[in-house]
Parts: C-alpha cells; sequence; structure tokens
C-alpha cells in the first residue's frame, strides 16, 4: 500500500472522512441527518452520488432543501422549502418506527467493536465523570433505520472494549440473535473514521478494518483503538477527496471551517 | 408574563417550556427566574441554554429530559456542574430518548395510562429510569414493547407565531411537540409575536395547534424566543449559543449574566430594548411566504 506523509496531503481529516461517508450514501433515497458533521456529509451526497436524497432530520423536517449549513438539526432553514414539516411523534413513529428510514448517521463518545454506541456517560451513571447529552433519538434510530453509518474520530478512549454505558444497541455479537430480534434495522453497516473505514464482518458483527486513509498504518489503527480490530483479507486505501467534493465542501458546505478544519 | 407567571406557575410544580430548538420562549424562563419560584421539575425533551439557565438561577431542583446540550455547540455547563459535581446542589434527574418523551406528553394529552413503543431494546436506559417498563403485546404475536409512563406538566408554557385574544394558537415551521405538551398539562400559557384577531385565525384553521379553549393565559411578547428562533419572524442567535458556553463555564461569570440580564431587567420589553435595533435588524430573515389555499364557501 502506498503511504504518503501526512504533510503533504492537500485536505483535512475532516475532509475525507466527510467524503468517504457521503460516498456511502449513493443511491439512498433518504436519511436521518444528525449534527455536525453528517450535515455536512449528506448536504454533500446530496450534491454528489445522491441527488434524489431526501434530508430527513428528527426535528420534523422531511426533505430538507437547506439554503445554508444547517447550525442544528432545528435550524430555520430546514423548514423554509421542505418537502413536509411533520410533528416530533410523526417523525418518530410514521417514519421511523414504521421502517421508512433507509439510513441514518449516528457517532458517540464511545464505540465497541460491535457498533454499541455510548452518548450517556463517561464513568459510572450514578457519579459521571463527564456527563454526555444522552440518547436523544439515538436509541430508536439504532433500532429502526435499516442501515446505521457511524462517523467517529479514533482513540483508544473512544474505540474501547468495554462501554461504560450502552444508549443505542449495535450488534449483540451472535448474528442469530442479532436475526431474531425482529427489528427494522440492521444496526451499523459502516463506520468511518480519521484514520479508516470499517465494515461489520457478516458472520460474527463485528467491526473489520475495510480501508486505511492514505498515509495512515496499520499500527497508527491498531494504536488508536482498544481492542486487536478484525481486518479484512482485501485492506485497501480510502479513496481521497476529489477537486469536486472539495470544492464542494469549502465553498458552499462550511465555507467558514467550522467542522472540517 | 409577570402576571402570567406569579399566577400559574407554583413552586414544586412540574413546568414544561417546549420548543424543539425553534419557539423556546426564553422570555418565561427569565421571568422564572426573576420571580424566584423554587422546587421545580423542569420537563423538556431537550434542555437547551433556558433550563442552563434557569437550573443555575436556582428555580429546579429536577430535570426530565431526552437530550442535555447546546444544540450545535456543546454542553450545558450549569447542568452537568450539578450532575457531575453536585456543585452547588444535587440535581435530580428522569432521562429518556426522544420518541420516550414525545410518547409521555402523547399519553399525556390523550388520558392514557401508559404508551408502548418500540424502543430501548438493549440499552442500559431502562435500567437507570424503573418507568421504562418492558410489556409484552396482549395479541396473538406478543410483540415485546416498552411502555413510558404519561407526563402531566402543572403547567405547560408554549410560544407560537401567533394566536387570538383567547389562546387559539397558531405555529409553522418546526412543531416540536407545543401541541402535545399542551394538551398534557393542567394550566397552559401561550405566548406569541402577535395577538392577532380571530378572523385571522379562522381564515386558515390548519394552521392552529393550540385551541383557546386549553389555554389559561395569552402573552403578547415579541422576541419571546431569543436567542432561539420564530420562524419568518428572527433566526436563531447562534452567536449567543456559542457566547453562552463560555458564560456558563464560570459559575461567577454565570451570576454575573443572571444579575444583568434577567434580575437587574424588570421585564422582557427590557431585554429587547437593551439588546438594541440593531441585534434585531441583523435576526430578521427575507421573506418566503406560503402559498394560499382555497378553503371554498358553503353557505
Amino acid at each position: 500500500m502506498s503511504i504518503e506523509p501526512a504533510a503533504d496531503l492537500d485536505y483535512t481529516k475532516s475532509e475525507i472522512m466527510i467524503a468517504a461517508s457521503a460516498r456511502q450514501l449513493a443511491g439512498v433515497t433518504n436519511c436521518f441527518v444528525g449534527v455536525g458533521l453528517p450535515n455536512i456529509v449528506c448536504n454533500l451526497a446530496q450534491r454528489t452520488v445522491a441527488p434524489d436524497l431526501q434530508l430527513v432530520y428528527e426535528s420534523g423536517a422531511y426533505g430538507a432543501r437547506p439554503e445554508r449549513l444547517p447550525l442544528s438539526i432545528g435550524d430555520p432553514t430546514l423548514a423554509t422549502g421542505a418537502t413536509a414539516i411533520t410533528s416530533m411523534f410523526e417523525l418518530f413513529a410514521y417514519y421511523l418506527q414504521a421502517g421508512l428510514i433507509d439510513v441514518a448517521f449516528l457517532g458517540g463518545a464511545q464505540i465497541d467493536r460491535h457498533g454499541n454506541l455510548n452518548t450517556t456517560v463517561i464513568g459510572s451513571y450514578e457519579e459521571p465523570t463527564v456527563r454526555l447529552p444522552g440518547s436523544g433519538g439515538a436509541c430508536e434510530i439504532a433500532i429502526h433505520a435499516r442501515r446505521i453509518l457511524v462517523i467517529m474520530r479514533q482513540a483508544q478512549r473512544s474505540f474501547v472494549e468495554t462501554l461504560h454505558f450502552r444508549t443505542s444497541p449495535g450488534h449483540s455479537g451472535d448474528p442469530a440473535h442479532d436475526a431474531a430480534r425482529g427489528w427494522s434495522g440492521s444496526g451499523p453497516t459502516n463506520v468511518v473514521t480519521d484514520l479508516a473505514t470499517y465494515a461489520f464482518d457478516q458472520a460474527t458483527g463485528e467491526m473489520t478494518l475495510m480501508t486505511l486513509h492514505p498515509g495512515v498504518s496499520l499500527d497508527d489503527v491498531r494504536a488508536n483503538m482498544g481492542w486487536k480490530p478484525r481486518i479484512s483479507e482485501d485492506v485497501g486505501i480510502t479513496e481521497p477527496p476529489s477537486a469536486d467534493e472539495l470544492r464542494l465542501i469549502r465553498h458552499d458546505l462550511d465555507p467558514k471551517g467550522v467542522h472540517t478544519r | 408574563m409577570r402576571d402570567a407567571v406569579a399566577d400559574l406557575v407554583r413552586d414544586g410544580d412540574t413546568v414544561a417550556i417546549e420548543g424543539f430548538t425553534h419557539l423556546i420562549c426564553f422570555a418565561a424562563g427569565h421571568e422564572i427566574i426573576r420571580q424566584r419560584k423554587c422546587d421545580l421539575t423542569l420537563a423538556r425533551m431537550t434542555p437547551d441554554v433556558i433550563y442552563d439557565q434557569m437550573v443555575a438561577g436556582g428555580v429546579a431542583s429536577k430535570l426530565i429530559f431526552s437530550w442535555l446540550g447546546n444544540p450545535g455547540v456543546g454542553s450545558l455547563h450549569s447542568i452537568r456542574r450539578r450532575i457531575e459535581d453536585g456543585d452547588p446542589a444535587p440535581l435530580e434527574i428522569e432521562e429518556y430518548s426522544h420518541f420516550g418523551m414525545v410518547c409521555r406528553y402523547v399519553a399525556g394529552a390523550s388520558n392514557l395510562p401508559f404508551f408502548p413503543i418500540r424502543s430501548y431494546y438493549e440499552s442500559d436506559i431502562p435500567k437507570v429510569n424503573p418507568l421504562i417498563v418492558p410489556m409484552t403485546s396482549p395479541y396473538e404475536d406478543g410483540t415485546e414493547v416498552y411502555v413510558v409512563p404519561p407526563l402531566r406538566p402543572d403547567v405547560s408554557i408554549v410560544h407560537a407565531q401567533r394566536a387570538d385574544a383567547a389562546g387559539d394558537a397558531q405555529i409553522w415551521g418546526l412543531l416540536g411537540c407545543q401541541k402535545e405538551a399542551a394538551f398534557a398539562a393542567d394550566r397552559v400559557i401561550v405566548v406569541v409575536e402577535e395577538v392577532v384577531d380571530e378572523s385571522v385565525i379562522r381564515k386558515d384553521p390548519n394552521r392552529t395547534v393550540i385551541p383557546g379553549a386549553i389555554v389559561d393565559a395569552v402573552v403578547e411578547e415579541p422576541f419571546a424566543c431569543h436567542p432561539s428562533f420564530a420562524q419568518g419572524y428572527y433566526d436563531r442567535d447562534n452567536t449567543f449559543y456559542l457566547a453562552w458556553d463560555r458564560i456558563a463555564r464560570d459559575p461567577g461569570t454565570l451570576d454575573a449574566w443572571l444579575d444583568e440580564w434577567v434580575h437587574g431587567l424588570a421585564s422582557h420589553g427590557e431585554y429587547v430594548e437593551k439588546w438594541g435595533d440593531a441585534h434585531w435588524d441583523a435576526l430578521r430573515p427575507g421573506a418566503a411566504l406560503s402559498g394560499e389555499v382555497d378553503y371554498g364557501r358553503y353557505a
């Protein structure tokens, strides 16, 4: 595999995360969008690989066409020009719980090898070291969206052997159990980090390294996770962001570089 | 606003000031702080900066919520100090997921004893909240669900763009669970940008979210949602949301802010004046009018 020194790269770690994630949305018809990077990913995908992508926000905006990068998932730009605005009950009950959502993005402070996520506490629940935001819609999104894509920066403290709290369920490690759960979702299918991309092994439900970002070594990946990762037999190199993708990210989606630098 | 809060919000009440990013009635929160209400249980899906301010203002002893953060910015530092360090006092919490909170309001509004949802499976949330209970469907398929209890606030405070004098309130843009929180509550305060003639409401009945019949007080208070927004009236003041992160990190700075911007002002009118016209002009959006529909006359 070709290894380029990081200093020569003309894109940021966030930019390759965004581009690699956006390509996962090729052909997808609707996507539940989260705050921060997923917001940019979905807006990039709509302008590139998924022009018919309906952006769905848990605030009730369905088919949003934001004219500016939304500052939060409840930005007024999501309402103006949307296909529909639903009550939050309708959004969660009729759209999500009924199984109409194709893809959703989740992230968290901690993830384990089976894609379970913690967004609740670091430390014990009763006496937390860090009190995190909690579930929001993540718990039910993890259960009902047909596919879950995870975007997270990779580190020992975030890719952990054991979660401090399981907010949102991923795979159990027992595919027979997972198949019998009867959920409309199939759980997390892909993880994109600042170092690499992963899929989940069909037989074990375990996160499996698929591509290394240019300039990243296997040792870098191993040094930034709390377990010994399963590695695909044909592990490759992540395709870097194209000039077109970078132009859209830098000029249209995040001109101030809030999320991308 | 002063009278509505004095009459309808009582010490020890469960209070819901709803609005999902949109239409969060900060002016009501400030008035509750100003009147030094105490021992309130504050319910909201997303406590947001408003409950960080109210918790810092000493009005709350318990929080019921589903996502505890400063949207698009980060943490709520005053609430985190209470939870992580018990500083200056512990804060009781009861947490759900978003769908769980929405359905608590739906159950409360519908006079149901509980509401079943397909969520919480294999999550630790029910382990730390015993009010989220697994149940098997009594029908043939025997589906496992979790049930959540009804939430019936003593008082819900909801903001709307406009209402008539009777409180028939119309909202456009993100709806949050204003309707559910209002119908679930014992007492309802509706705060609006504009009180309009009844004929304005009757011309577009599909837009009416809350009927005056369940409303105890109507307050006209322009810019009452600042730094949150009112669709078509003013944008979210994101600069303030960012600034709050800095203000709330330090208890002394936070107290000084409350002294200057809440206790030091007699009313929301003074708050609007203190920010100044240029501030409000900068938050005004361009126009994007809805098309009209013809309801038809059937005389």
